[in-house]
């Protein structure tokens, strides 16, 4: 599957084509010819031989073997009842409400995490873009939350900031509280009133930093000397920014998105951990886990599984063309 | 920690003398920064409370408004490793080291020789292969779990922290042979070429000119690679027990709240992602490159 159809490779080729570099090298080799060029070409290709079947063999084995036992009966507790099922488990992912629901719940999860985060991200590379004291400090302090283990991260925000007796949010609203002299603070329990929104949250802290990172790497390759020009020019700050950084910057927000994306729809560790998957928070790994390793069904589990991939195949290609993009355009500098 | 000096890169397309963006003092350069600031302490303020509270009492831990000035104390940790209850956190401990340091080797020995057939000496079609490791990277983990758990059952390899590692090893390789790529792409071909011409074989050439420019690019490689596998759950929880879990399996006991217990989780949410946060402040230069695959430098 995973194999990307045409999109990298019309890039492929175009990329070695634009290279100076790439040119040369092709010279090298062309300058060999006959059996000696053959044996070369296995002189080349032998260091990459290793790390290629390893990949073919771990990665791509085990996505065949759940596309074959998406098409099976199988549950780990009626073995004998083992065989071919045609498109039975399929039928039952696309019936079942729970894997619906799942669906609906990947997507509200991974869009609102990788847009807010991404808009969170491009505020604060722009606040970081500029000299000031302390700005090593502070870029410090803001990739610090990407540093945490995430199950450690989301412990610490379900038990240390959520938590409605004892826990920091509430903590902070009983400060303010006895600030202005008022009692009866509200203490929201804010998991269950909001079980989605705490997850989507406790992520957005994590993965704000990532976005923030690719953003100011992309503010920072802008060619300065056009936008002094431009502000010479009397172009006012939001022009320069709506006419020159926002359109370099398209490419950075693709990326980031695209690879945010492909990391949370895959989230596991704080949907597990904060709400273990209640109050309708189980998203597509979570529950695909659940079926596999609570209900032990093998075959509904891989239907399930497949589909996801499928869903990802779209992403993927996206994110392929991105790179792809970014890739010709670095090599050819 | 070299983590407060300012590392961001500055690039080419910068003069020296027009760096960033001139020093302004006007009353909107102060309000700018003052806007820096606030935010970058309400980003790194959950970790500073996850510290602070790991190093509280447990009543003084569970107060409400929070207390800041309880005294320090380090009974939180000693909870955690061990002193009271039966379980310790070692074991778990010890097999994400083997983990995350074993698989990242793995790592290094098949991407490095991968890389440099991707860059220094192409093979025909290599970008073709470079996207290939790229889309294995893109396939969603969950969709592998069943076939391998079921082979791991099969063999005897449930609850065994190789299996882990040979796991660890197959999820890092795309990053590291796109990341490696990317740091050998950087070695120019005048001085491979000029070494070649001098008569300088390929251990010699490998040694003295392609070694001196990758060495930061190989230890940034395996900083991320290593944090990556120190993070990794679903895998572990699924195919480990009680002998091969690591610690990300054995924070997981802490999900379900015990009582007064927050000091404890606390604690061992800093002991864990310590390991990561010194990787991890190690590599921030490489950060951005190694988490776009390349892509961003």
């Amino acid at each position: 599957m995973s194999e990307p159809t045409e999109p990298p490779r019309g890039a492929a080729t175009s990329a070695a084509v634009d290279t100076s570099r790439d040119r040369s090298r092709a010279a090298q080799s062309a300058r060999v010819s006959g059996p000696l060029r053959r044996s070369g070409d296995w002189a080349r290709r032998a260091p990459l031989l290793p790390a290629l079947i390893f990949m073919i063999v771990v990665t791509q084995l085990p996505f065949v073997a759940t596309l074959v036992i998406s098409f099976m009966d199988w549950n780990a507790y009626y073995p004998d009842e083992r065989g071919f099922a045609g498109f039975a488990n399929f039928r039952r992912v696309f019936t079942d409400i729970n894997l619906r629901n799942a669906v609906i719940t990947t997507i509200i999860l991974t869009a609102a995490v990788v847009l807010i985060s991404l808009l969170l991200g491009m505020l604060i590379a722009l606040l970081l873009d500029r000299k000031f004291r302390g700005r090593g400090a502070v870029r410090t302090m803001l990739i610090a939350p990407f540093l945490i283990v995430p199950v450690a991260a989301a412990l610490v925000w379900k038990h240390a900031l959520y938590n409605p007796e004892y826990g920091l949010l509430n903590g902070a609203l009983t400060w303010i509280w006895h600030l202005f002299g008022a009692d009866r603070p509200p203490q929201p329990d804010w998991i269950s009133s909001m079980p989605l929104g705490a997850v989507i949250a406790a992520l957005i802290w994590q993965w704000t930093p990532f976005m923030m990172l690719i953003l100011l790497a992309g503010l920072q390759s802008r060619p300065l000397d056009v936008i002094e020009a431009a502000r010479i020019d009397g172009a006012s700050g939001w022009e320069i920014f709506r006419y020159m950084t926002f359109p370099h910057l398209r490419r950075y927000l693709e990326l980031g998105g695209l690879l945010g994306s492909i990391y949370v729809v895959q989230n596991f560790d704080h949907v597990f951990t904060i709400t273990s998957g209640g109050l309708g928070t189980a998203n597509l790994p979570y529950t695909i886990y659940q079926i596999f390793y609570n209900a032990h069904d093998y075959g509904r589990a891989s239907a399930a599984a497949v589909v996801v991939v499928i869903g990802t195949i779209v992403i993927a290609t996206f994110a392929l063309r991105t790179v792809s993009t970014l890739f010709r355009e670095e090599s050819s500098r | 920690m070299t983590s407060i000096t300012d590392t961001a890169p500055v690039p080419a397309t910068r003069t020296a003398a027009g760096a960033p963006r001139e020093k302004r003092r006007s009353p909107s350069g102060l309000v700018l920064t003052l806007l820096a600031w606030v935010v970058g302490v309400l980003f790194v303020l959950p970790v500073l409370w996850m510290a602070l509270t790991s190093l509280h009492s447990e009543p003084a831990a569970a107060t409400n408004p929070p207390s800041i000035a309880a005294p320090p104390t380090l009974q939180g940790y000693r909870d955690f490793f061990g002193a009271g209850a039966g379980t310790t956190p070692w074991p778990s401990l010890a097999n994400s080291l083997t983990a995350s340091v074993t698989s990242t080797i793995l790592v290094l020995l098949l991407s490095i020789p991968a890389a440099y057939a991707l860059s220094i000496k192409p093979v025909r079609k290599w970008t073709d292969v470079l996207f290939f490791f790229l889309s294995t990277k893109m396939l969603p983990v969950v969709a592998g779990l069943l076939p391998i758990y079921l082979f791991a059952q099969s063999v005897g390899l449930l609850d065994n922290i190789w299996l882990l590692v040979l796991f660890y090893t197959s999820m890092n390789l795309p990053i590291a042979v796109w990341m490696m790529r990317s740091f050998l792409a950087e070695v120019p071909v005048e001085m491979l070429e000029a070494a070649s011409m001098d008569g300088a074989g390929l251990t010699r050439t490998l040694q003295s000119v392609v070694a001196p420019v990758v060495m930061p690019g190989i230890a940034a490689t395996s900083l991320i690679c290593f944090i990556f596998s120190w993070n990794e759950l679903l895998f572990a929880r699924v195919l480990t027990g009680t002998v091969a879990q690591t610690a990300p399996v054995y924070l997981t006991g802490f999900v379900t709240s015990q009582g007064l217990f927050l000091a404890k989780v606390c604690a061992a949410a800093v002991a864990v992602s310590l390991p990561v946060l010194i990787a991890g402040f190690a590599a921030q230069d490489k950060l951005v490159q190694g988490l776009s695959l390349g892509a961003v430098k």
